[in-house]
């Protein structure tokens, strides 16, 4: 009996220690390849790969040179400024858009949410080579092809449904009594939505900001379906390089992704605990 | 539905008004404008209105009377001079080959020409004018509205006679590279699901500050931009990359026998993989989280080893968050372009790929948005399932 409870207790040990093994392998597939890149990017040769330099930490082996050569090149700058330009106007539209939406979605009285939902969500689910193309064909007839308007509402409707999921999220348990208690004393809707609803929903309204944001810093397949020359966004600039000559200077532009991708998720998840903690949240 | 619409039921619907309209115009439309596309093809019809008028009455037995021939050669020279015979000879010809010199050459042999005999003139410039079928694909190139594009991407075609058949084994594109697709999404998916289950597993029972440090771990690369993560990924997998260099210097291959892991099927498994195991872990962590270590206890305690336990007590009720994940990841990898298009070199292309090639250089339009229709068809189903058993609503972000 005793021989018997040993045996298990030590092939409970080995699942585990077989479990926890797993586990760390996956984890290093899914992380590794990002951390890869940044000591790369720092590679004095023109090589993808470790030099036995930089394996003995040679600080000759390391160097600026490919971010040195993002800086001073013309195109990755008009990129940079076009990315930022286009993501902050879809993310504008998307926030506007996407917040007034959610409030309604959460509203009880709300006819036909799901219906509703599954629409205001399906540019998310629909295959980015769909939409590209449908845009293509419709923004030309619209004229709005090959224009920066064209690729900002692009990227806005694709960045909607992360604004309405998120705010969506935060108004889970909301106690819309709290909007009609403010409306008995006279608060007029606005009012009520800034001084009750807005505190309560920001950290949503954030994240969702963010995600938006996010959506259409990474977006490549839109801007090479309706941006032309003067739409070049940085991951349009990275898609030509990876797909003719991959230069380091790739490398450089994606250690700065990953640092953006950093603060990102770190400001999300500031305010997610923000938000969990919030008093008048019942969840 | 029948209710009438109070107040409160207005302002709440009056509040998704304006992002609804904004989804009408910016996606829902472009999706219909696609749509149109795939059965609307005005081009040839508008061209050659009166050759067409004329073939109405031609049975398709035999070449048609030289009055034909003339309306044709009168089109085609004032097409030639409008500078619009190249589109309409390019979309004749995906309909029958060859097509597209016999009409170049025709209208520049008759430029100036008055022969007595239109028949032997045409005939003589391109013989292929004496064949019933370049003038079925003449016709059929002609219908306004067609469901040919619909065969085309489904590997069907018309005999002479009007029925509908399979094409030759050897000329079937399409349905094979949409099985394939399904073949690799599963195949994804069922790989994301062994990896990420025991990852969810341990992030869901660990202790709130380990799991919150593991899921971060998983988050980081859902934040990252997808090019990043793809670019990585040819750094690491390429013949001269990280990998390769470092099997060759533990001795596993030679420096002769670097493996092919990238621009390849290999290379489209392994990235996409990567890419999507996140869209796996979080809703099965999300369901994990709320299954009670209990139960596995109280199972152990009445005699069940692990494995027993497990396979009785746990699976089962994290089944939710299997259907919720794997679905996700399902429809995720079926229209998935941009990382085959970068690692997938030749073999490892999927359905999203062809839709892109049709749309950028090939230019048939049409075929790109039947099969965009096709695919759309296939994810839509898939989200309704998901909406059914998961619901939309507790899709979550983070």
């Amino acid at each position: 009996m005793r021989h018997a409870a040993a045996s298990f207790e030590f092939s409970e040990r080995v699942g585990r220690a077989v479990h926890l093994a797993v586990c760390g392998a996956v984890l290093v597939f899914l992380v590794a390849p990002m951390l890869v890149v940044i000591p790369l990017s720092f590679n004095a040769e023109p090589y993808f790969t470790f030099t036995e330099g930089m394996l003995r930490l040679d600080s000759d082996a390391y160097s600026l040179r490919w971010y040195r050569g993002v800086i001073e090149d013309a195109e990755w700058r008009l990129a940079l400024v076009n990315s930022i330009v286009i993501g902050i106007a879809a993310t504008a539209i998307a926030t506007t858009l996407g917040v007034l939406a959610a409030l309604g979605l959460a509203n009880p009285a709300m006819p036909g949410r799901g219906f509703v939902t599954s629409l205001l969500i399906s540019p998310m689910v629909t295959p980015i080579i769909i939409s590209a193309a449908g845009m293509f064909f419709f923004y030309s007839k619209l004229g709005i092809a090959q224009t920066h308007l064209g690729v900002i509402l692009a990227h806005a409707v694709f960045g909607t449904p992360f604004v309405v999921i998120s705010v969506t999220a935060t108004l889970v348990g909301f106690d819309h009594n709290l909007v009609k208690a403010g409306a008995s004393l006279g608060g007029g809707p606005f009012l009520v939505f800034r001084r009750i609803q807005l505190p309560l929903i920001a950290p949503g309204v954030i994240s969702g900001a963010l995600f938006a944001f996010a959506a259409s810093f990474d977006e490549v397949v839109a801007v090479l379906f309706l941006g032309g020359l003067q739409q070049r966004t940085v991951p349009r600039q990275m898609w030509t390089g990876i797909r003719e000559e991959i230069s380091p200077e790739i490398l450089a532009v994606a250690t700065f992704l990953v640092m953006l991708a950093l603060i990102l998720l770190g400001t999300v998840e500031w305010l997610r605990g923000r938000a969990s903690t919030r008093p008048g949240n019942a969840d | 539905m029948a209710r009438p619409l109070s107040g409160a039921r207005l302002r709440a619907a009056a509040l998704t008004l304006p992002l609804l309209a904004f989804v009408a115009v910016t996606f829902m439309a472009p999706l219909g404008s696609m749509l149109v596309r795939s059965f609307y093809e005005p081009h040839v019809a508008d061209a050659l209105p009166q050759t067409l008028e004329s073939l109405r009455a031609w049975d398709g037995s035999s070449v048609p009377d030289e009055n034909t021939f003339r309306i044709l050669a009168t089109e085609l020279r004032l097409l030639d001079q409008q500078r619009k015979l190249g589109g309409v000879a390019t979309r004749i010809n995906r309909l029958e080959g060859g097509m597209r010199s016999a009409i170049m050459d025709t209208a520049r042999a008759l430029r100036d020409a008055e022969p007595d005999s239109w028949r032997e003139a045409m005939t003589a410039a391109d013989p292929a004018w004496g064949t019933e079928e370049a003038w079925r694909a003449v016709r059929r190139a002609g219908e306004r509205y067609t469901m040919r594009h619909y065969l085309n991407a489904l590997d069907l075609d018309r005999d002479p006679s009007g029925n509908i058949v399979a094409q030759s084994p050897e000329r079937r594109i399409y349905l094979p590279l949409l099985l394939r697709t399904l073949g690799v999404s599963l195949a994804i998916t069922v790989i994301c699901l062994i990896l990420g289950y025991p990852v969810a597993y341990l992030i869901a029972n660990a202790s709130p500050g380990r799991s919150n440090l593991l899921l971060l771990l998983v988050l980081v690369p859902f934040w990252t931009s997808l090019l990043v993560r793809t670019t990585s990924w040819i750094v690491l997998l390429q013949n001269q990359g990280v990998v390769n260099d470092l099997l060759v210097a533990v001795g596993v291959i030679g420096d002769d026998g670097r493996l092919a892991l990238v621009y390849n099927m290999v290379g489209t498994l392994v990235a996409m993989t990567q890419v999507l195991l996140p869209f796996m872990i979080l809703p099965l962590y999300a369901v994990m989280r709320s299954i009670s270590p209990t139960y596995l206890r109280a199972a152990s305690s009445l005699g069940a080893t692990f494995p027993q336990g497990f396979v009785r007590v746990y699976w089962p009720q994290s089944l939710p968050g299997v259907a919720a994940g794997s679905l996700l990841v399902f429809i995720l990898s079926i229209g998935y372009y941009i990382t085959p298009a970068l690692v997938g070199g030749r073999t490892g292309q999927l359905i999203s790929n062809m839709i892109a090639y049709h749309m950028q250089e090939s230019l048939n339009w049409g075929l790109a948005a039947a099969l965009g229709v096709i695919l759309l068809v296939t994810v839509m189903s898939l989200y309704l399932v998901y909406n059914r058993l998961v619901g939309i609503e507790r899709m979550r972000l983070s």
